[in-house]
């Protein structure tokens, strides 16, 4: 399981996530989901810290963050 | 794994309609958050107003009522009279508390009604197209202010949480933002401790949580942060303005409800 936990389908692709990223692990996906946007993924695993940032400023509620 | 960051259990499990990076979903988990953490799941009443947030009914796991413009904190009054053990707190933006509602919260603060307000201030009309607030900046572009708010013409923009303190009923009362991880962690400890407020019985509660309106602002989300913490913050400055341990004062309220 990943650090970060991603549920692509509910994303919005606002953003916030990857700009508030401390490690700058997060980034925009090329892909496009079902709902017409970009969604943020986790593309830099062994950077991230697990502080969960990106799950407390996510207006959508689709990040979930664990630590090993 | 131990989890770090859990989606909270009084939000239900459904994709919102609020625009990307719209900070009305940061505040629903902040709310859903205080609930879960004080364990008044199943005692919460919501009541949501016209605007925006009106579909928080169907993103909070909790009861809900949904009230006529303006009119949340009469509605708020009337289940927490009838119900005696109901949390009920009140979910409103800037056009619906600031504008239309302004004679019901400012009474429902006079009576120190035992109910928790938590007011969204993103100094603009977000449903309805971009229109100016009574909270829309002096200058801030609009589509009924196309050369920015004129204080000649419009008078300055209201501060409801530096109004409401003044009112003896009013037993807490804060100001927070939602535009930076700092910010969000300090909105999450006001907004529990209003609705510890109410849980104790002590009176009225609001917190007016700064926020965001990426669409009608025209900015990328990001942007719309950093512009609230230029401009709005300034204008609207951040922190309690009433607390319950505030000294006494001979023309505090008695709590009701």
């Amino acid at each position: 399981m990943k650090k970060v936990v991603i549920d692509e389908a509910k994303c919005k692709g606002c953003g916030l996530c990857v700009h508030f990223c401390p490690k700058s692990a997060l980034a925009m996906a090329d892909r496009i989901n079902s709902r017409g946007y970009h969604p943020a993924e986790l593309v830099d695993e062994a950077s991230c810290i697990s502080c969960g940032i990106c799950g407390r400023v996510c207006p959508d509620a689709v990040i979930e963050v664990f630590k090993p | 794994m131990k989890q770090v960051y859990a989606v909270p259990k009084s939000l239900r499990p459904v994709p919102t309609h609020y625009c990307p990076g719209c900070t009305h979903g940061i505040i629903h988990k902040l709310v859903a958050d205080a609930i879960d953490e004080l364990g008044l799941r199943d005692r919460a009443v919501g009541v949501a107003s016209v605007g925006c947030s009106v579909f928080s009914y169907d993103y909070f796991d909790c009861d809900f009522q949904q009230a006529a413009h303006g009119r949340a904190p009469a509605v708020a009054t009337g289940i927490r009279r009838a119900v005696p053990d109901a949390i009920v707190f009140t979910y409103q933006g800037d056009g619906d508390l600031a504008s239309i509602g302004t004679a019901e919260i400012v009474h429902a603060a006079m009576r120190s009604e035992n109910i928790t307000v938590i007011f969204v201030n993103n100094a603009i009309y977000g449903m309805t197209g971009g229109q100016m607030a009574p909270t829309t900046l002096v200058g801030q572009k609009t589509t009924t202010s196309p050369r920015g708010r004129q204080p000649a013409l419009a008078g300055q923009p209201l501060r409801i949480a530096e109004m409401l303190a003044t009112i003896p009923g009013a037993t807490y009362v804060a100001r927070v933002s939602t535009t930076s991880p700092a910010h969000i962690a300090r909105a999450g400890r006001a907004i529990k401790k209003a609705f510890q407020v109410q849980a104790a019985g002590e009176g009225f509660s609001l917190v007016e949580c700064l926020s965001t309106c990426p669409t009608n602002w025209g900015m990328s989300p990001v942007d719309a942060m950093a512009w609230v913490e230029k401009n709005m913050i300034p204008y609207y400055p951040l922190g309690e303005f009433r607390t319950p341990e505030m000294p006494e004062t001979p023309e505090r309220g008695q709590a009701n409800g």
